[in-house]
C-alpha cells in the first residue's frame, strides 16, 4: 500500500536521531566525542562504507528476499540496520529508493507481524505495481536481493488497541489488505484470534494478495470469517454492483454496528464506508487508512492555481506565469533568495504537494519532497510549498 | 557594450542565438542525468572517505618508526617518509573533499538526486569557511557578477590587483608577498572574505553588521581547529606535535592546490573584465558571453580534472554552474566549437601557461599603470 505524503520525508531523513529530551547516556556522549574526530561528517559516515546497515545517520535496510504474491504484487523482505525501533501491526514505513539517480519516497504498510520481526530481524512490505507508477514498478519488478533502501521510522495510527479486546471488521480492497495482514499475522502469532469478519475486494481471484495465507487462516481459525468479493465479472467488465453496498454489508456481517471497523483501500471505497458509518452515527467506530495524495498530479497544460505556503499558512491564487518567489513576496512573505534567475539555488523550497513548472524549460515537477527553485518556478495547478 | 572587443562585433540577435545554442546543451545534460551520475558521485565520496581514513592510519603507523622506540627499523628517514606518505594522502583526500565534493555539491549540482546526504543546503565541508556563508559569496555574488568591476568581489579577492582597471595604490606594491601568504593560508582568506573587512576598515561597513558572520566563522574555526590540531594529535600522545604538524601540512597542501587552480580560473592572460555599464539590461545571451570571456580552462587528463573539482573546466562551470561536474569534459568540445563559430575566444592552456601568466600579472600590476584599455 503506497501513500504519497511529503510529511513523511522528514521522518525518513535522520530517522534514528535520538528524540529531544532523551537522557544522554554514556554511549551517546562517547559517540558525540567520536563524531568530533569525523567532523564535518560523523563516524557513521565511515561505518557505512564497511556495512550500510551499521550507519546511524540514516536507517538503511537490505533486501533479503523477494517473493511474488500475485502477477503484479511482490513482497520484499527487508533487514533494517541499526536504529530500527520496531513497529506495531498495521503501521507503515517510508521507503526511499533511487531510480535513475533520483531518490523517491513512498510509504508502505508493513505486512509482517511485529512478533516475527524480533525473531527474524526482518520486516516485510508488499508492493503492488500500479500501472504507470514509477516507484511501485521499480520496487515490485526491478529491486533484487542485496539492494539497499532507506527506511523511515514506523508510524501511523491504524493499529489495534492494546488495552482492550476487539471484535474487528476488516474491510480491505486491493493492496489495502497489507496493513490488515500485519494485524492478522500478529493476532495469530499471539495464538488468540478474536472474532473477526474480513471483507476483501479484488478484481478477480488471481488478484488476491495473500490468497493462500488468508484461506489457511480461515480454515484453521473458525472465528476468522473471510469474504472475498470479486469486482470484475467473468468477462472482465467492471460492475458497480460488485462494489461496496450497505445491503451487501448487512448480508455479510449483520452485526457490523457492534464491531470495530478497520478499512483500507482506494479513495472511493473509503468515502462510501465513511458515509455509511457516519450516516448511522458510528463515525468513531471506523478507522480508515488512506493511500492517495491530497492533491492529484496536475495535467501538463495546467495554468496556475491555488498556492499554499504551508509553514506560514497563507493561501493565494497564482497564474501559471508568475514565479512563486514573486507570488510569495506579493503575499507578504520574505523568502531567502539570491540571483532570482535560477543560478544560485538560495531560494529552493520543498514542494509539499501539487505541481510546479520550471519557467525556463517548462519542466513539470510534482513529486512531493522535491526542492524547487522558486525564483524560476510557477504554479502548474494547485500546489503547496514548505515556506 | 562596446568596451569589450570580442562582443562589439556581434549583433544582439547573434548573441541571443549563441545563448540558445548553449541552452540546448544545458537541457540535454539535464535530461540525461541519471544512475550513471549518481554512481559517479557516490564513488568519489567512497574513495575520498576511505583515503582520508587510511591516510590518518598511515600517519599513526609512522610513529612506530620513530627513533624514540629504538626498534631495529626505527630511524628518522623511515619515520619521516611514512609520516609524509600519510600527510600527502590526507592532503589529497582534503583536496577531493574541497573541490570535487564540497564546491560542486554546494553549487547544487547534485540536488536533483534528492539525497538528503548530498544537498547544497545541508552539506558542510572540511574548511574553516562555513559552507552556507561561502554559498552566498560564491554562488550569488561571484557567479552572478563574474568579472564585473565593483560587483564581483573575487576580482583579486580584495587583496590583489589583477587588471589595470583596478586603481593602483601603495598597498598593491607588496602583492608578490601577499600572493604567497594567501596561497599558503587560502582557506582562512576565504573564511574572512565575506566579512568585507576592507570595507569595514574604509568605514563603509560597521563591525556590528559583520558580527553574526564573524560568530559563525568563529564556530566553524573552532570545530576545524579542534579536529585537526587538538583531537587527532592528542591521540598520538607524546607525538602530539608530529601529528599536528602533519595535519597542518595536509591543510597547506590543499590550500596551495586549490589556490593555484582557482587563480587559473579568472586571472590568466586574455581574460576579460566588464564594467557595470556593460551589463545594464544584460540579456541571457550576453550573460553567457560574459561568463565565457571571464573564465579560463586548464588542459589536463581525467585524474587532473577530478582533482581540480573540474574547475579546470571553469568556462563550462561558469556557463552551467549547476550541471554535475563530471559532465563538463563531455560538453567542452561543443562549447568550444560554438564559441569559435561566433568568433568568441575560448581561453584554455596548460597549467604552466595559465598559472604563469597569473603570476606575471600579479608582478606587473604590483606597479602602477598601465592606463586601462578602453577600446
Amino acid at each position: 500500500m503506497a501513500r504519497e505524503t511529503a510529511q513523511t520525508m522528514a521522518a525518513t531523513e535522520r530517522a534514528s536521531a535520538p528524540p529531544d529530551g532523551t537522557a544522554r547516556t554514556l554511549r551517546t556522549r562517547l559517540a558525540g566525542v567520536a563524531d568530533l574526530f569525523a567532523w564535518p561528517l560523523r563516524v557513521s559516515h565511515y561505518l557505512e562504507l564497511v556495512n550500510p546497515l551499521w550507519s546511524s545517520h540514516l536507517l538503511r535496510a537490505r533486501v533479503e528476499r523477494v517473493c511474488d504474491e500475485t502477477h503484479d504484487a511482490r513482497t520484499l523482505i527487508l533487514r533494517p540496520g541499526r536504529g530500527w525501533r520496531g513497529h506495531r501491526a498495521g503501521q507503515f514505513v517510508a521507503v526511499t529508493v533511487p531510480i535513475d539517480g533520483t531518490r523517491h519516497v513512498r510509504t508502505y504498510s508493513i505486512s509482517s507481524a511485529p512478533e516475527h520481526d524480533r525473531t527474524s530481524e526482518c520486516i516485510a512490505i508488499t508492493v503492488k505495481a500500479v500501472p504507470g507508477g514509477r516507484v511501485s514498478n521499480h520496487l515490485a519488478r526491478d529491486l533484487v536481493p542485496g539492494a539497499y533502501v532507506t527506511l523511515g521510522v514506523a508510524q501511523g495510527e491504524f493499529v489495534l488497541p492494546e488495552s482492550r479486546p476487539v471484535r474487528p471488521l476488516f474491510i480491505t480492497a486491493g493492496s489495502g489488505v497489507t496493513p490488515v495482514m500485519g494485524m492478522l499475522r500478529s493476532l495469530a502469532a499471539r495464538g488468540a484470534l478474536p472474532d473477526i469478519v474480513h471483507i476483501h475486494y479484488a478484481p478477480s481471484a488471481r488478484d488476491v494478495i495473500f490468497a493462500d495465507e488468508l484461506a489457511r487462516l480461515a480454515q484453521d481459525h473458525p472465528r476468522y470469517r473471510l469474504h472475498l468479493v470479486y469486482t470484475r465479472g467473468a468477462g472482465g467488465e467492471q460492475s458497480p454492483s460488485h462494489h461496496f453496498s450497505p445491503q451487501e454489508l448487512d448480508a455479510l456481517c449483520p452485526d457490523w454496528q457492534g464491531r470495530d471497523g478497520y478499512a483500507c483501500g482506494p479513495r472511493g471505497l473509503l468515502a462510501a464506508l465513511e458515509e455509511h458509518w457516519s450516516g448511522n452515527g458510528l463515525a468513531r467506530r471506523l478507522l480508515v487508512e488512506r493511500f492517495q495524495a491530497a492533491l492529484a498530479d496536475a495535467p501538463p497544460d495546467a495554468t496556475g492555481g491555488r498556492v499554499r505556503f504551508a509553514a506560514s499558512g497563507i493561501e493565494v491564487d497564482a497564474d501559471g506565469a508568475t514565479c512563486l518567489l514573486r507570488v510569495a513576496e506579493a503575499s507578504g512573505l520574505n523568502p531567502a533568495h539570491g540571483c532570482r534567475m535560477g543560478i544560485c539555488h538560495s531560494c529552493t523550497a520543498t514542494l509539499v504537494a501539487g505541481c510546479v513548472r520550471d519557467v525556463r524549460d517548462n519542466r513539470l515537477t510534482s513529486d512531493p519532497g522535491t526542492r524547487v527553485q522558486i525564483c524560476v518556478s510557477a504554479a502548474a495547478g494547485n500546489c503547496e510549498l514548505e515556506l | 557594450m562596446t568596451r569589450n572587443k570580442p562582443l562589439a562585433g556581434l549583433d544582439p540577435a547573434a548573441l541571443e542565438e549563441f545563448g540558445r545554442e548553449l541552452d540546448v546543451i544545458r537541457d540535454e545534460i539535464l535530461d540525461d542525468r541519471g544512475e550513471r551520475d549518481r554512481r559517479y558521485i557516490l564513488r568519489v565520496i567512497r574513495v575520498q572517505r576511505t583515503l582520508a581514513f587510511a591516510a590518518r592510519l598511515v600517519m599513526y603507523a609512522s610513529l612506530a618508526f620513530h627513533p624514540w622506540f629504538g626498534f631495529a627499523w626505527a630511524s628518522w628517514p623511515a619515520f619521516l617518509s611514512v609520516l609524509l606518505l600519510g600527510t600527502v594522502g590526507l592532503g589529497l583526500a582534503k583536496i577531493l573533499e574541497n573541490m570535487e565534493l564540497g564546491h560542486n555539491i554546494l553549487h547544487a549540482q547534485w540536488d536533483w538526486m534528492r539525497d538528503p546526504e548530498i544537498q547544497s543546503n545541508t552539506w558542510e565541508w572540511d574548511l574553516v569557511c562555513p559552507a552556507d556563508q561561502w554559498r552566498h559569496s560564491h554562488n550569488v555574488v561571484h557567479h552572478m557578477w563574474t568579472n564585473v568591476m565593483g560587483k564581483d568581489r573575487d576580482v583579486g579577492y580584495g587583496m590583489l590587483r589583477v587588471t589595470s582597471r583596478q586603481r593602483w595604490s601603495a598597498f598593491y606594491a607588496m602583492q608578490p608577498l601577499s600572493f604567497v601568504v594567501m596561497a599558503t593560508f587560502f582557506e582562512w582568506f576565504i573564511a574572512v572574505h565575506d566579512l568585507e573587512i576592507s570595507r569595514i576598515l574604509a568605514g563603509k561597513r560597521s563591525w556590528p553588521e559583520a558580527r553574526p558572520m564573524l560568530k559563525r566563522v568563529g564556530w566553524k574555526v573552532g570545530r576545524q581547529v579542534l579536529k585537526d590540531y587538538v583531537l587527532w594529535p592528542a591521540l598520538a600522545g607524546p607525538f602530539f606535535f608530529w601529528i599536528l604538524a602533519a595535519n597542518a601540512l595536509a591543510n597547506i597542501m590543499r590550500n596551495l592546490w586549490t589556490f593555484t587552480i582557482i587563480f587559473c580560473g579568472h586571472f590568466p592572460d586574455g581574460v576579460h573584465h566588464f564594467s557595470k555599464r556593460d551589463i545594464r539590461r544584460e540579456t541571457r545571451g550576453y550573460w553567457y558571453a560574459r561568463q565565457l570571456l571571464g573564465s579560463c580552462n586548464i588542459a589536463g587528463g581525467k585524474l587532473f580534472h577530478i582533482m581540480t573539482g573540474h574547475l579546470s573546466h571553469q568556462i563550462e562551470h561558469h556557463l552551467f554552474p549547476d550541471l554535475p561536474s563530471h559532465r563538463y569534459p563531455e560538453i567542452a568540445p561543443r562549447v568550444q566549437e560554438i564559441a569559435a563559430r561566433y568568433g568568441l575566444p575560448y581561453n584554455t592552456g596548460s597549467l604552466r601557461r595559465q598559472f604563469g601568466t597569473t603570476i606575471g600579472k600579479v608582478l606587473r600590476f604590483a606597479l602602477p599603470g598601465p592606463s586601462p584599455v578602453t577600446a
